[in-house]
């Protein structure tokens, strides 16, 4: 198996590619750091996926007699202000979060991927225009533009995610345009446009997948960050709605009673921790496989 | 001799171009940004008409005010209108504090770069030599561990790091005052002039207040300093790491150059990209003071624009957005500015 992999002339595409993704998953689980960022990861999309049957307890089942207790067998994480199952909302609360962080990156990966292959592949004034557009965005303070742009949307979920996606996008366009810059002279597109390619089919072809991998590793990386504004919006009560389980809007639950009842507060704050903390990791580890330079 | 004197020109019309592009990206950027809040404050759900003459006026004075308002004009207009307004200062009137926005802002603004400021010195004065040391001892144990520090320093909520900190060095330790900049008892005794606690109070020998002051912000200012850190670190270790990697390094070590000179000759080299990233450290904490202001209740920027906003205050939103969103683009321009001075390669540079 291993040498099959591993044949100096593969005999077909698929064997070839086979090959190539075993050495990167090879080099990628040789670091015990992105191997943990990555148990981090799908520990967050289990919960996510089974909190139905993970949470103890009805996450929006108040129980007026059953205030604030701390930790115990029944309420493994204690109870809140609505005597409410603390563990049961963390469960429920990953799938918002992991809602948000899902949606940020399918609108802002493609849509930053798009304006900046097309910038770096047209040049001229397309690619000036588009620039300059990016710049001013890229200019803005993300939290407290996104703050006024979900107090226009009402609070929601949804304006949340399109709050953060708006201020995002820039990022990307120049990562996906620089390297696009790159490839855009080199002989096989040249190659390929000799041969009659048309300008689509050149970038989502060709471009498209070689920018691919430095998206993905950035967007690993500002998974973190997104998680952060995220809940930093929740925590000032622009999140969620109330009801909803949001970790951002918890900590604010919990902090009129901080100084009594410390874990209504500090536990939904570690969940957020351990999550952003694994994005990170596990960008770093993706980053240290996929980009040559660093190997 | 001529031969210099054409170079100089040369470089000098570069110099003046690079000037004329950079000033007008950034008059650009500020354009955007106020098209952007513009643009926010007209879609929003509430009727500015209504804000100021109540639901029960009559039609008449609700159509006299809408008119005055301008907002029978057609968009461009109301648009050139607001910049007009804005390029004179004027934001219009808060309705939570029925004052001036402008003055709002210029009495809440101290209070944000007040907690900047302490965030920066803390991230520079740590961030830049251990970020520097754990480049020099690169994958030893130090490394591993400053590493590990800035990583939390990336990941962690720094609204809920507030609240933990509060719990523990205010209420448990009780070695920091609480929220708040200064004490209620001195909120009225403090004689006011620059709008700078730290200042006011040296000027008028108002030593307890001072006290009082710096014990209220070491904790908000410890922790932004934290994130600030966490920041530098990474970007000097990463600099140092690349300038360590150069053929120079190697030539200078071969030369028996002592290991601190050879440090010394790379930092030099780092300087430009880590004067770069130091003000735009300062532009995020500018912003990322918004959550610890309210974790705080220290009355600053973030806090007014949060506070105006639940009180459906749109002028002082904007307002404040548009100020926050000018210092970060003036950050950002003046950054480059800086990098363009300090390492002549970005000069001819074109991306």
């Amino acid at each position: 198996m291993k040498s099959w992999l591993l044949a100096d002339s593969p005999s077909s595409r698929l064997q070839a590619n086979l090959g190539q993704l075993y050495l990167l998953l090879r080099s990628f689980f040789r670091s015990p750091l992105a191997v943990i960022g990555l148990c981090i990861v799908c520990l967050l999309l289990l919960c996510a996926a089974f909190a139905p049957w993970l949470a103890t307890q009805d996450p929006y089942q108040q129980a007026l007699t059953q205030r604030l207790l701390p930790p115990s067998a029944d309420h493994w994480f204690g109870t809140d202000h609505l005597g409410r199952d603390i563990w049961s909302r963390v469960i429920h609360g990953s799938r918002t979060t992991l809602l948000i962080i899902v949606m940020v990156a399918a609108i802002v990966g493609p849509l930053g991927l798009a304006i900046g292959i097309v910038a770096g592949y047209a040049g001229g004034w397309v690619d000036r225009v588009l620039m300059r557009i990016t710049d001013i965005f890229l200019a803005f303070p993300r939290l407290v533009l996104a703050l006024a742009f979900t107090a226009v949307l009402r609070p929601s979920v949804e304006s949340a995610i399109i709050a953060i996606a708006v201020t995002s996008w820039p990022a990307y366009a120049r990562l996906a345009r620089a390297e696009t810059l790159m490839y855009r002279s080199s002989d096989f597109i040249q190659a390929i446009e000799l041969q009659g390619a048309s300008p689509l089919r050149v970038l989502v072809g060709h471009i498209t997948p070689l920018c691919l991998s430095s998206v993905i590793v950035r967007l690993t990386l500002d998974m973190a960050g997104v998680i952060l504004i995220a809940a930093g919006l929740g925590f000032l009560g622009l999140g969620a709605p109330p009801p909803q389980a949001e970790w951002g809007a918890m900590i604010a639950d919990g902090r009129n009673y901080l100084l009594d009842s410390w874990w209504v507060a500090t536990i939904p704050g570690l969940a957020i921790c351990i999550v952003s903390l694994g994005f990170n990791i596990l960008g770093d580890g993706m980053r240290d496989v996929l980009d040559p330079k660093s190997r | 001799m001529r031969v210099t004197n054409w170079l100089k020109s040369q470089s000098l019309r570069a110099g003046i171009r690079t000037l004329c592009v950079q000033t007008s990206m950034f008059v650009l950027t500020i354009f955007g940004l106020l098209l952007v809040t513009f643009m926010i404050g007209r879609v929003v759900p509430v009727d500015p008409v209504l804000v100021i003459v109540g639901d029960r006026a009559p039609a008449e004075v609700y159509a006299r005010v809408y008119a005055e308002l301008g907002l029978d004009k057609p968009l461009y207009q109301q648009f050139l209108m607001y910049l007009y307004q804005v390029a004179q200062g004027d934001f219009g009137t808060s309705v939570l504090t029925s004052q001036n926005v402008a003055k709002d802002i210029a009495a809440f603004f101290p209070a944000t770069i007040e907690l900047a400021v302490t965030g920066t010195l803390v991230g520079v004065l740590l961030g830049v030599p251990l970020g520097v040391w754990s480049a020099v001892r690169k994958n030893s144990f130090l490394d591993q561990c400053v590493r590990v520090v800035a990583l939390i320093g990336y990941s962690i909520p720094i609204f809920w790091l507030g609240l933990v900190g509060l719990l523990v060095f205010y209420a448990k330790l009780d070695w920091v005052a609480g929220v708040g900049r200064i004490d209620a008892a001195y909120e009225y005794i403090i004689e006011r002039e620059t709008g700078f606690v730290l200042l006011d109070a040296m000027l008028h020998g108002q030593w307890d207040i001072f006290r009082n002051f710096l014990s209220h912000l070491i904790l908000p200012g410890a922790l932004l300093g934290y994130m600030s850190m966490a920041y530098i670190i990474r970007m000097t270790r990463s600099f140092m790491l690349e300038q360590l990697g150069q053929e120079y390094v190697v030539t200078a070590r071969v030369k028996g150059l002592s290991e601190r000179r050879v440090v010394m000759h790379a930092f030099r080299n780092v300087l430009a990209q880590l004067i770069t990233v130091i003000a735009l450290s300062f532009a995020y904490l500018l912003e990322g003071a918004v959550l610890t202001e309210t974790v705080f209740a220290w009355p600053g920027l973030g806090l007014y624009i949060t506070n105006s906003l639940f009180a459906a205050d749109m002028n002082a939103v904007l307002a404040g957005t548009t100020v926050i969103g000018a210092s970060f683009v003036l950050l950002n321009a003046f950054s480059d500015a800086l990098g363009t001075v300090f390492d002549p390669r970005t000069r001819s540079a074109r991306t």
